[in-house]
């Protein structure tokens, strides 16, 4: 089913509020009954590099985002300039008219590798030096320019405030685009007005500042732009409650869902908005008592990982919350919990990489690393969200796969998830079960003689919580007895690695087949798609675009990466004529690990690395040239500033 | 029921350090403590790093959580913080602590957990056949040193005062009175304890030997060995901070003592303030219910075996409709 939906953008220098305005614009949407996926893109810089933030709004849910903007609010000239071609014929693009004479080689952040990129697209099209040229070259695209005075605006709206010194106001240069972008789109003013109001209620009166400058602007764009905008945003009435949420948002609420109550982070991109949330939020309202999750910002990731499997040990159930450079510190760690099969909990954002690698973007290059990361073996669960609403209930579910199975478990995620936003029914967790496994207690010990690691059938002992009365017991990193000392014994030590390593049978048995694999599209057509995380959402919603043209393919979410599979997907694979592996990293590390697994290698590749997340649009293309038989093996995206 | 020393000590453990390592005698020395405090096994937790010392925990009768190489702090910080109601002792050789784990060090002082760290000062990697530790002097070269250690050392008592450790104090293995004392008064402080204890190893440290400090080679006219330890309590020493306007001359005293070595060296508890408040007392300001039903205590599911946690904070700011 083709989706409508239009793509509102908006993007400015960092530090001038596109996320605040983003924002705006997202909720207002939704306070009219709107689905919104919101994508948020951003330098690793403070203020002044180049941010933008697209909302896509439909009254059908939206998955991923596409290429084509609707309508661009440019807070600046190198927002033209960059996204300008991205604006489709009958789209708009909302312009500084005092930028218009700005000439584009001039503009001082654009780095040298992207001049010369822009030199050449000029001479090819024979454009001017300014961006007032640039837009002339739109408008023969049949895009609709609207240049907008913002300081004369802002002038206006000082006086209504009362505020003469500008530099003051020039902050609201965002919810102005706001108010214009609503005007255009003729949506109704009260609900971007309410928006305004809710994102700024912390702030006093900066929320009525902000209110009386959205809705001059609306004014001012109403009375001057009457030419005909084409595209409309059109408020429907909804019985059903929503909420707009960001990836961190979802995980949080999950891990605090899920029995979380000591998180240790370092700060890091993208996963330290995470915590801070949870620290925001740390006492908890629950049916029984007082209880409150605790979060320590530690000195580096080594002690954060360290510290959470110490909190572990304790009964707490306790995460950590990391990107690469983070979990690279936590190896060893890893190693460690996994070895003396500690219940923690490792909360993955994969971003950009190697080294600091594209810090603030997206990347799915750390498959194979998190899968082998640590010296030696020991069982390990992964499991890998593929969008928000997996992303909470997979949060909460690390905590029983943890405890039950004493191992540490990763919660594999990226920065397209992390930094999306978007509408939902509000989630439903009244009966999300809690199990945490074999505890004994103080009781349960009274004249026993407990044995932390005792060999079982199942490879899992009955835990006990440090403190516990009548359970003296040790742990250590070196090889163990069932005791917890040390013991170098041949015999110990082949019954000790089996013990652990065979608790991933269980796993493997006892964990629903759709926590493993996520279904799409048509299981039965001959072409079949696999990818896991973020590039989910894109992919069926291009297969659903293919299969309106008859071009018919599965797809195949893996979810859970360690224990992998095999089986399953062994039986997916099949008799397929294509097997097309879709991922953001350079080598199609899944494709690798499933010819690993199952002996079947994927005949086509679709891959990127740019650090900016697929659109449905790129993975439309590029599966449609591969069912067309017009694909080479090895597609790379390119698709994003 | 009161414990005595032998009911902290693990029968089936071989304790398997050097013959006339310090070892044995910081591992009695813990031992009397814990039972002169009157604790039971139960309500202790020692945390270890890696190294000689390291295997310490094996050889106490509590729980004892033997880590990795450097990060016995962070383990230590995380039981700690989620039951505050375990008294936490955390140990580990000089290399341990002021090399690999310097970070944690230095961090554990800011955050003031009340727990107890106990540094086994033996000049050497001891575990790894005697290179220099941290606390080596320069030029020294000890057996195993293919050359002089060309460093300088750390102060771990001067580390400790400018980290913000509230209590640092120095013992030595062979005093285990002594020793017992200080660590005594390490676990009943409220707040971030420091203790150096010093630590002879025969096999690989040359230098600071047991006769060393006992000043073998500095006999008195009657052939009475001078020992280069004394007592701080024995010049009138006095550590406590009563007041926060004596707060910095104290630190500063102590920081003055710490630069005797050689022919007199102080043991003995050089600054102890209780008068900065912990990461317990701190945390429980904002979340008041902390020390009664700490983290490892939560309930996490109601009577169904449903999660107890209600949502309704975060998903009222999130509602769009
Ligand atoms: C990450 C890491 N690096 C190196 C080692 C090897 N190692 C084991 S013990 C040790 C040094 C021990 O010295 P110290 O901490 O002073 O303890 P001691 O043996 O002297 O008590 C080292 C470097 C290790 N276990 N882990
Ligand atoms: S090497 Fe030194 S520190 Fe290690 S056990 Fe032997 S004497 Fe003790
Ligand atoms: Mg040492």
């Amino acid at each position: 089913m083709v989706i409508k939906s239009i793509n509102w953008m908006a993007g400015g220098p960092q530090g001038s509020g596109v996320d605040t305005a983003s924002n705006v614009f997202g909720r207002a949407c939704g306070y009219g009954g709107l689905y919104v996926f919101g994508r948020r893109e951003y330098h690793s810089n403070i203020k002044g590099l180049h941010s933008y933030f697209h909302q896509r709004i439909s009254t059908q849910p939206l998955l991923a985002n596409v290429n084509d903007v609707n309508l661009l609010a440019a807070f600046d000239a190198e927002t033209v300039v960059r996204h300008m071609n991205e604006v489709v014929a009958e789209g708009g693009i909302i312009v500084d008219s005092a930028q218009l004479n700005t000439k584009v080689l001039d503009i001082p952040t654009l780095p040298p590798e992207f001049k010369t990129e822009i030199g050449k697209f000029m001479k090819e099209n024979a454009l001017g030096e300014t961006v007032n040229d640039w837009l002339e070259y739109s408008k023969k695209r049949d895009v609709h320019v609207f240049p907008v005075p913002y300081m004369a605006l802002l002038i206006q709206i000082g006086k209504k405030l009362g505020v003469e010194q500008i530099s003051k106001i020039t902050r609201m240069i965002n919810v102005l685009t706001i108010g214009i972008s609503f005007s255009l789109l003729k949506y109704d003013r009260a609900l971007g007005e309410k928006a305004v109001l809710d994102t700024f209620s912390e702030k006093g009166k900066i929320a009525d500042m902000n209110a009386l400058a959205f809705n001059h602007a609306y004014d001012y764009a109403t009375e001057t732009f009457k030419d005909n905008f084409k595209h409309r945003l059109e408020k429907i009435s909804i019985t059903e409650e929503r909420i707009f949420l960001t990836g961190n948002q979802a995980v949080a609420m999950g891990k605090v869902l899920g029995g979380c109550r000591v998180q240790t982070y370092y700060p890091i991109t993208p996963a330290a908005d995470e915590s801070e949330y949870l620290e925001a939020h740390e006492i908890l309202k629950t049916s029984g008592g007082d209880e409150a999750i605790l979060v320590i910002q530690t000195e580096d990731e080594i002690a954060a990982i360290n510290s959470a499997s110490g909190a572990a040990l304790t009964g707490a159930r306790a995460a950590t919350s990391t990107s690469g450079p983070g979990f690279s510190l936590m190896v060893e760690g890893l190693s460690w919990a996994g070895n003396s099969e500690v219940p923690v909990v490792i909360t993955y954002y994969q971003r950009g990489a190697p080294a600091t690698g594209l810090p603030t973007r997206h990347g799915q290059a750390d498959l194979r690393f998190v899968m082998h990361a640590g010296h030696g073996e020991f069982p390990r669960i992964i499991l890998a969200s593929g969008d928000i609403k997996e992303c909470f209930y997979d949060a909460a579910k690390v905590f029983n796969l943890a405890e039950k199975y004493q191992v540490p478990v990763i919660h594999l995620l990226d920065k397209a998830m992390a930094n999306c936003s978007q509408t939902f029914p509000v989630f439903d967790y009244a009966n999300f079960k809690i199990d945490r496994g074999s505890i004994l207690t103080e009781k349960d010990l009274e004249g026993k003689e407990y044995r932390r690691f005792q060999f079982t059938e199942t490879g899992i002992s009955p835990r006990v919580m440090l403190g516990t009365k009548n359970g003296v017991h040790w742990y250590t990193g070196d090889e163990h007895n069932e005791e917890g000392h040390i013991s170098e014994e041949p015999s110990n030590r082949k019954m000790m690695m089996e013990k652990r390593m065979k608790k991933l049978e269980l796993v493997e048995k006892e964990v629903p087949i759709e926590d493993k694999l996520g279904f799409y599209g048509d299981q039965k057509a001959e072409s079949v798609v696999l990818s896991w995380g973020s590039p989910k959402g894109a992919i069926i919603e291009a297969i659903n675009l293919l299969q309106e043209e008859g071009l018919r393919l599965g797809f195949v979410q893996i979810r859970m990466i360690i224990p992998f599979p095999t089986g399953e997907i062994k039986r997916v694979l099949e008799g397929k004529k294509r097997v097309i592996d879709i991922e953001h990293n350079y080598n199609g590390q899944l494709g690798q690990v499933v010819k690993e697994q199952t002996g079947v290698t994927p005949n086509f590749h679709i891959l990127k690395y740019t650090g900016r997340p697929m659109t449905t649009t790129e993975v439309y293309d590029a599966l449609k040239l591969v069912l067309t038989d017009q694909a080479a093996e090895r597609q790379v995206l390119m698709f994003g500033s | 029921m009161v414990l005595k020393p032998i009911d902290f000590k693990v029968a089936d453990v071989y304790a398997d350090w050097c013959p006339g390592c310090g070892d044995f005698g910081i591992m009695n020395g813990v031992q009397m403590a814990f039972a002169e405090l009157g604790l039971e096994p139960h309500q202790i937790v020692m945390v270890s790093g890696i190294g000689c010392s390291g295997k310490e925990p094996h050889n106490v009768k509590c729980f004892g959580v033997h880590t990795l190489h450097g990060r016995a702090l962070p383990f230590a910080m995380g039981i700690k913080a989620a039951n505050p109601a375990l008294e936490v002792v955390a140990i580990g050789g000089d290399g341990d602590g002021l090399g690999i784990g310097a970070g944690h060090f230095v961090n554990a002082g800011r955050r003031d957990l009340d727990m107890t760290y106990i540094i086994h000062n033996n000049g050497v990697y001891g575990l790894t056949k005697g290179q220099a530790s941290p606390t080596l002097r320069r030029d020294e070269k000890t057996k195993a040193l293919p050359r002089p250690n060309i460093n300088e050392p750390v102060n771990p008592i001067g580390l400790a005062l400018i980290s913000g450790f509230t209590f640092a104090a120095r013992s030595y293995a062979y005093d285990v009175r002594h020793l017992k004392d200080t660590i005594k008064q390490a676990v009943q402080h409220k707040g971030m304890a420091f203790v150096e204890c010093l630590q002879p190893c025969p096999t690989y440290n040359d230098i600071t030997t047991k006769d060393w400090y006992a000043g073998e080679d500095r006999k008195d006219a009657q052939g009475k060995p001078q020992s280069r330890l004394y007592k701080l309590d024995e010049i009138g020493w006095d550590p406590v901070v009563k007041d926060w306007n004596e707060d910095f001359k104290k630190k500063m005293a102590a920081l003055e003592k710490t630069q005797e070595w050689g022919d007199r060296i102080p043991i003995g508890v050089f600054y102890k303030n209780e008068l900065e408040p912990t990461f317990q007392e701190r945390y429980s300001k904002r979340v008041p219910f902390y020390l009664t039903n700490p983290p490892a205590k939560q309930k996490l599911v109601d009577d169904n075996g449903n999660s107890n946690v209600d949502l309704k904070q975060f998903l009222d700011e999130l509602k769009t409709s």
